[in-house]
């Protein structure tokens, strides 16, 4: 049990342990104080000297990001000293610093405009010539914008002490001092720096993929889990004109920290895929398909499913892209039409890329963010390490099969020729399909809400951030609706409902509900965790 | 007349030997006494040591003046991991040139003080961080450590007695801020020399981080002298807080600068007119800088009233620092000296905080511009305003050193300032 220290911040009193610094204490007592070069994620330098604070009795201010607390420390974080120090810093600041915001990617997110705005000086009283560096090519995503540079060196010790590879560094010193990298290929080949833009207080390090892309006013955030792989980072969706315009990754110290792979970063291009299916499609008898709405689609297909009876055999695939509601619903719907086999097939790499500096971090092996979930689901893996075969049986089923989610990019157009009904749910047609007699479309995760189960076993939430295309519709609604009125009961009507009846059903999900999995994840019983072999 | 000019009343304790190149060898070094003061302290306990350059009132002569027998205390009793003493050797203040001269012509002394004062802090390692740029110095330092070893005196089992003290002498490679001793530090191990944040301090953590204990050359030269005489010896000189004897290295319009050593307390006035032999052409007194330029200057009146010790140069809004006596006469630019040590200060910050890497930049601009007719009566104020934010808020004290001359100078001398504007101002209306 950590020792509790009580001291006072602008007249609060506040409890934090022992060793805490000033500046997190603030933090409890809702003070932020400005700063540039402190980093949770890093060692501090204080070098900044933005977070000088007033504390009673020392003979100068001190730096909060690195001064612990002690006990009956009286700090003042609002004083004339601390405000002072504050506008001097920024004005110093803004000596050598161009100004360009209405060219700069990173206005409307930087802390010197936010800070300057706050408390800086009106009008600057230098007159002098402002120093060039110019732009830099840092290799792989980043840019590097020299003269709006505040020399925090968060990106030199992300790269030293977080990713440990050191590929940048402080060349020359004074007010000449400037960030480059050693050798030509900068930042090639490295997995996390991504994160270097992230962390960059300015607009000194820009991201290539998102340069004049989008103003940070305009784009709306939306808490996800990252699908790129088991780890299941928290990520933040950023959003304009129903596009994803980037990734950020979403503080979780128990999943990914501050931080985010660069795989994981820039693999969204799929999200914003425009060629959707919008209808629920039926085959009728000459073959040719036809859309309709939602409400005869399913009329058919349970009328169908009535023709059919019992007894028949069942076969569903599904992918690990979907959530544990979707996978729920579908092995619920299994279930109640008489039991079958159910299968996913996922990607996976020959190594994981671990994050030294914060090494339960990695891009994990398995590209998929919910191969667990699907596991503790009841489904099994087929298929190798591309996701690709593994579907013999199924392809010549002649009961009946679902297909969720899986685009069955390497099966034939005879995939489910024999089937007497075949139910095809996916965001994209799939040649494969062609023998669907029902084609129901999709959401992505990134349109619908729900939930993935990470690689350590823990339910993590995502929110919706695009509109879905036409009358695309959540799997777990889809296939809630069918088993509800198959079972004469009424269907889930969000994604939490949906959920709660899962964790009813599934031991693993026992107990658990979205309101307890909240913005943080839960994890799941632990025996039940699977383990990446 | 020796050594280029030496007085009568110079005490040279550290210094005798100054001018007399025979000294350097180690032979003539033993013959006249040395080596010996570093046997009788072998034979003591490292904390009989330390209590007696503790009674000696010893206090480091790199500038700060804190006691040298309290510092060596601070380092842990029993030593659980490696102990470092460092010497700094990195002499870079603008207007010092004492280490270069005490390493120079007694390299021996400050061995043998290096190796007292390793003993008496229980390292087993001296790093002696030395001047790049000081080439000649460095070759003389390293065979003098060479002989040392060769003799007995460095290395393993020194004297017999079993202890075992290494000596590395370190080439500087070429930054002031490297003579800041967390700057050291991290230069020593490889890294950009950025001071670092304190506390932890070196006593707890230092270079390599280990216990350290880092030294100006003058302070360990002084060591030997103390244990072979006893620490109440050396209070014969000095004053009661400041005792004993310090260099001072005067430079500037006088018309015998040099080195000399004094007894602190001396009165600066007579420094400059007697043991200088006054100022150069019979010109007048305008201003001193009594400790090397990163203290505040001050005018001729208070030259007449500073007593040359610790306090003494605090009683009229200065410092002693490294007692680098910077004597200027009235045909001096008053603007574009300060100027000038701006300039150098804006150079060699290490840009790690900002306030001294913006700011001792931006203060070298606008001085620029005053000294190049452009400038205007609110230059001043903003140059006192900005300076006053590079005051206290940064990790070493660079950024005072560039508040010192420019607010002491625009305070004492501001009508050299002013009759730059004015001028500037008169040629804009013609």
């Amino acid at each position: 049990m950590a020792k509790f220290v009580t001291l006072t911040i602008d007249g609060q009193k506040v409890s934090v342990p022992q060793g805490t610094t000033i500046l997190e204490a603030a933090r409890k007592v809702g003070k932020h104080v400005p700063h540039y070069c402190y980093h949770p994620g890093m060692s501090s330098p204080a070098m900044c000297r933005l977070c000088l604070v007033e504390v009673e009795g020392a003979p100068k201010s001190m730096p909060s990001c690195v001064t612990t607390v002690t006990e009956d420390q009286v700090v003042r974080t609002d004083s004339e000293q601390a405000v002072g120090n504050r506008q001097g810093v920024l004005e110093f600041y803004l000596v050598n610093h161009p100004l360009d915001c209405p060219i700069c990617d990173m206005s409307g997110e930087c802390d010197l405009q936010d800070y300057v705005h706050e408390e800086g000086r009106v009008h600057g009283r230098s007159e002098e010539p402002k120093r060039v560096f110019g732009r830099d090519d840092f290799g792989g995503d980043v840019l590097f914008y020299g003269d709006r540079c505040v020399m925090c060196t968060r990106c030199v010790r992300f790269m030293n002490e977080v990713e440990q590879d050191q590929r940048l560094t402080v060349v020359e010193r004074g007010n000449r001092s400037v960030i480059d990298t050693f050798f030509e290929e900068g930042l090639e080949g490295t997995h996390w720096h991504g994160n270097i833009v992230d962390v960059c207080p300015v607009g000194a390090l820009v991201s290539k993929d998102f340069l004049y892309k989008a103003r940070a006013w305009d784009l709306e955030h939306t808490p996800s889990i990252c699908p790129s792989c088991s780890q299941g980072c928290n990520i933040e969706l950023h959003t304009r004109d129903n596009l994803i315009q980037r990734i950020k990754p979403r503080e979780n110290l128990e999943v990914n920290g501050w931080w985010m792979c660069d795989y994981g970063r820039h693999n969204y291009g799929w999200i914003n895929r425009g060629v959707r299916i919008e209808d629920p499609l039926v085959q009728g008898l000459d073959r040719a398909t036809e859309p309709m709405k939602w409400r005869d689609a399913l009329d058919q297909l349970l009328q169908r499913v009535e023709l059919i009876g019992e007894g028949i055999g069942i076969k569903a695939v599904a992918t690990p892209f979907a959530s544990n509601e979707d996978l729920g619903a579908l092995a619920e719907l299994v279930d109640v039409l008489g039991g079958g086999d159910m299968v996913y097939r996922s990607s996976c790499t020959e190594e994981e890329i671990v994050l030294k500096g914060f090494p339960t971090l990695a891009r994990r092996k398995d590209l998929a963010p919910n191969t667990n979930g699907a596991e503790l689901l009841g489904f099994t893996r087929v298929g190798d390490d591309e996701a690709r075969g593994g579907l013999d049986d199924i392809a010549t089923h002649d009961g009946v099969l679902i297909v969720l989610g899986d685009r069955l990019s390497d099966q034939s157009e005879d995939f489910g020729q024999q089937a007497k009904l075949f139910l095809y749910l996916g965001d994209e047609q799939s040649p494969a399909a062609s023998n669907a007699h029902f084609v129901f479309p999709l959401t992505t995760f990134a349109e619908q809400e729900g939930s993935f189960t990470n690689i350590a076993g823990r339910v993590q939430r995502f929110s919706p951030a695009l509109e879905a295309p036409g009358m695309a519709r959540p799997g777990w609604l889809i296939l809630g609706v069918l088993t509800a009125e198959l079972n004469n009961r009424d269907a889930p009507r969000t994604a939490a409902e949906s959920f709660f009846g899962l964790a009813n059903r599934i031991e693993a999900f026992a107990g658990l509900t979205y309101e307890d999995i909240g913005d943080a994840g839960a994890v799941l019983n632990e025996t039940l965790v699977l383990s990446e072999s | 007349m020796a050594y280029p000019y030496v007085s009568d009343v110079e005490v040279r304790i550290i210094s005798k030997y100054f001018g007399d190149p025979a000294h350097r060898r180690i032979d003539t070094y033993i013959e006249r006494g040395g080596y010996k003061a570093l046997g009788k302290a072998l034979t003591l306990e490292p904390e009989k040591v330390t209590e007696e350059v503790k009674v000696s009132g010893l206090r480091g002569r790199g500038g700060a003046g804190f006691p040298t027998g309290i510092k060596w205390s601070f380092m842990p009793k029993e030593p659980t991991r490696p102990h470092y003493l460092l010497c700094n050797a990195d002499e870079s203040e603008p207007g010092t040139f004492k280490d270069r001269e005490l390493i120079r012509w007694d390299p021996h002394q400050l061995i043998e003080g290096c190796l007292i004062g390793a003993y008496a802090i229980r390292a087993q390692h001296v790093y002696i961080y030395c001047r790049g740029e000081f080439f000649e110095v460095n070759q003389i330092l390293a065979r003098a450590v060479e002989d040392a070893y060769t003799k007995g005196y460095a290395g393993e089992n020194i004297l017999g007695t079993g202890t075992t003290i290494d000596i590395t002498v370190h080439q500087g490679a070429g930054a002031y801020i490297c003579g800041e001793e967390t700057g050291l530090m991290s230069s020593l191990e490889g890294d950009r020399g950025e001071p670092r944040v304190k506390p932890p301090f070196p006593a707890a953590v230092g270079v390599f981080g280990m216990p350290s204990t880092i030294n100006n050359v003058e302070t360990l030269a002084a060591v030997p002298h103390i244990l072979m005489n006893g620490g109440e010896w050396y209070r014969q000189w000095g004053t009661e807080k400041s005792p004993g004897t310090k260099l001072f290295c005067v430079s500037g319009h006088v018309q015998r600068p040099g080195n000399y050593e004094l007894p602190l307390g001396f009165p600066l006035i007579q420094l400059i007119e007697d043991v200088c032999g006054g100022m150069r052409d019979g010109n007048e007194l305008k201003a001193v800088i009594p400790g090397g330029s990163s203290v505040p200057l001050i005018n001729s009146e208070d030259a007449r009233n500073c007593a040359l010790d610790y306090e003494g140069c605090v009683e009229v809004g200065t410092m002693l620092g490294c007692a680098s006596v910077i004597v200027m006469d009235h045909k001096t630019d008053i603007v574009k000296q300060v100027r000038r040590m701006v300039d150098f200060y804006a150079h060699e910050s290490c840009g790690q905080c900002t306030p001294c890497r913006e700011g001792s930049a931006w203060t070298a601009r606008i001085l620029r511009r005053i000294e190049e007719g452009q400038g205007t009566e609110e230059d001043l104020d903003t140059l006192m305003e900005m300076t006053e934010q590079m005051v206290g808020t940064t990790i070493c004290v660079l950024s005072d050193s560039v508040a010192a001359p420019v607010q002491s100078s625009i305070e004492k001398f501001r009508e050299d300032y002013l009759k730059l504007i004015r001028t500037s101002k008169q040629a804009g209306a013609a």
